[in-house]
């Protein structure tokens, strides 16, 4: 049998996605397609062709660094699924630590 | 004529010669989603108390000369407005409500607009048609069994569909320009950089651009001028003056334009009758003086595998944020931080949303990053050379927008498939050129096509001016569209 040209399981877990036996058997040929169509840009020369890595080239387009007043807390905390009156709230990170 | 019908230039004059007042615009607007909407589904959510509030204030405030005062603007659902839900049409977003505003709909709001309805799209922006949408699908306005378009299918709907006075999209791959050719609006993409992307939720950050959807070109200038600039917010937006768009429409003609057709543009696999309607409007654009030349952009047809590689790597960049943490759905499954992650992403994401994030991370992964992600970024800079070179030669190119009319809900099932829409509207967005779709003419079942044109980055005054004169060319804005009643 010819070699998953990805392994789905695998890449979804990196991207911290749980998926459904029934989704995995879905993406699987589908992704495999497109990554077979992708692979059509190995067919292009590029030796000495630098990468585009911006939509467009602007360097260093900094602010002063001075301080600003920011979101307010509560605005910003007010979307969270749990919070306390000043924090997020996450289940239990570091073993052994009070959560 | 309909208040509804109107456009912003329309609107504009009704309102200053005192001939309707920004409520009766806004109640006109409001009735017509009544009677309408529940066909179409372009809207997710429509704050109708807020809309008629800010009206009444418009009215006190008319003769403040403002540019966009009192018109109200159907927003998509990925942009922020304070105080409004922000969806982005996906589930792991509902109930998120802004906490500020985008810059855009700070500058609209400075201008005067009313930005209260929010409209559909295909979630995250990834789709083709607003199907993906993890709310409801949006109909096609001219044939309610055919999609809009996506991923700015709401915002083509609105317009189209006479439910709106103007929409913002966006455009990422041809998100603005597809819907606009499905629903027979004027969509255009600006430059990369020339609009601020700040409060907009980022799906590939060097592509994403806010555009204007309108009823004419007239309109496309008048919402540009609003958006565009630089912004200290959006570390991508040149200080480059922004030019009176407006005054760049006075006595817009073809006479002597350049203009290019990139023979890699026009496929066989390309419908007769968009071929038709292309032709038609190349035939139009020769007969009112411009100079129509063949021209060649070598790398195209790389441009769809370079898009399917860098947009799904930014994508799965952009999406890590949304884990359950912050803000968004959390799953009740979670046992630890790592199935809150896992569960609350599988809950809240949609199938394609999914496949992005899945084929975004293995193009990154170890092993695999300079194959596919490394490479793409070196052929993009071909695909951008083509047009560098090409736009000494010529001032726009015109092409198709998408290789189809609108086609029926459920009709393209397969990822791939779906993801040939973009054919024509990616390399121009892989570039960071202006670009825009214009009404051109109707399929023999009266859907509407459009067609493309393309100008160097940062043309927008020559791409608008060109679009106007086009408009006249072809027998006015909307081709004296049938209006959907």
């Amino acid at each position: 049998m010819e070699k998953a040209v990805i392994d789905v399981a695998y890449v979804a877990e990196l991207a911290r996605l749980e998926l459904t036996d029934e989704e995995k058997s879905v993406f699987q040929p589908q992704l495999e397609n497109i990554v077979k169509y992708v692979e059509k840009i190995s067919e292009v020369d590029v030796s000495d062709v630098p990468p585009t890595l911006h939509g467009r080239a602007i360097v260093n387009a900094l602010r002063e660094d001075v301080v600003r007043p920011s979101m307010d807390r509560d605005l910003a905390l007010g979307n969270a699924p749990r919070r306390s009156a000043t924090e997020f709230v996450l289940p239990k990170i570091v073993e052994g630590a009070e959560s | 004529m309909e208040l509804y019908e109107l456009g912003i230039a329309e609107a504009k004059e009704g309102l200053a010669k005192g001939e309707f007042s920004s409520a009766d615009l806004v109640k006109a607007v409001i009735d017509r989603v009544h009677a309408r909407d529940g066909e179409i589904g372009a809207y997710l959510t429509f704050d109708e108390e807020g809309a008629l509030a800010a009206a009444v204030e418009a009215d006190k405030a008319l003769n403040g000369l403002k540019g966009l005062l009192g018109i109200p603007i159907a927003i998509k659902d990925l942009i922020n407005v304070k105080g409004q839900p922000c969806t982005c049409a996906s589930k792991i977003l509902k109930g998120y409500v802004s906490p500020y505003d985008a810059t855009v709909i700070r500058n609209l709001k400075s201008a005067g607009a009313i930005c209260a309805g929010r409209v559909n799209m295909d979630e995250f922006a990834m789709g083709s048609s607003t199907e993906n949408s993890g709310f409801h699908p949006t109909r096609n306005p001219y044939d309610t069994a055919r999609v809009p378009g996506g991923s700015s299918g709401g915002s083509a709907a609105a317009v189209g569909g006479d439910l709106c006075i103007a929409a913002l999209g966006t455009d990422t791959g041809g998100s603005i320009r597809q819907p606009a050719s499905f629903c027979g609006c004027v969509g255009l993409k600006p430059s990369y950089g020339r609009v601020s992307r700040y409060g907009v939720t980022a799906f590939a950050s060097s592509l994403d651009q806010v555009g204007p959807m309108t009823k004419s070109v007239e309109d496309a200038a008048l919402l540009l001028q609003a958006l565009a600039g630089q912004d200290e917010m959006d570390g991508t937006t040149p200080p480059e003056p922004v030019p009176d768009y407006s005054a760049a429409l006075a006595g817009a003609s073809l006479k002597g334009v350049k203009i290019g057709l990139p023979r890699e543009y026009f496929i066989d696999g390309l419908d007769p009758e968009v071929k038709a309607v292309t032709d038609k409007a190349i035939a139009a654009c020769a007969a009112a003086g411009a100079e129509v030349v063949e021209v060649s952009l070598p790398h195209t047809e790389y441009a769809m595998a370079v898009y399917y590689i860098v947009a799904p790597a930014e994508a799965s960049a952009n999406l890590a944020r949304f884990d359950g943490v912050r803000y968004g759905h959390r799953s009740e499954r979670s046992e630890d931080v790592f199935t809150l992650y896992t569960r609350s992403r599988a809950e809240g994401f949609g199938a394609e949303v999914k496949r992005r994030i899945i084929m975004g991370t293995y193009v990154l992964s170890s092993g695999y990053q300079e194959a596919y992600y490394g490479r793409a970024l070196k052929v993009r800079t071909l695909i951008r050379r083509d047009f560098e070179d090409v736009f000494t030669k010529v001032d726009a190119l015109l092409t198709p927008v998408a290789p189809t009319p609108a086609f029926k809900l459920g009709e393209v099932l397969d990822p791939l498939t779906m993801y040939l829409n973009d054919l024509f509207t990616i390399p121009s967005s892989l570039a960071g050129n202006c670009a825009m779709s214009v009404p051109a003419g109707f399929t023999a079942g009266g859907l509407p096509v459009g067609v493309q044109f393309i100008c160097d980055a940062f043309r927008e005054d020559r791409l608008l001016s060109i679009g106007r004169a086009f408009e006249d060319a072809i027998g006015g804005p909307r081709l004296g569209m049938p209006r959907k009643g």
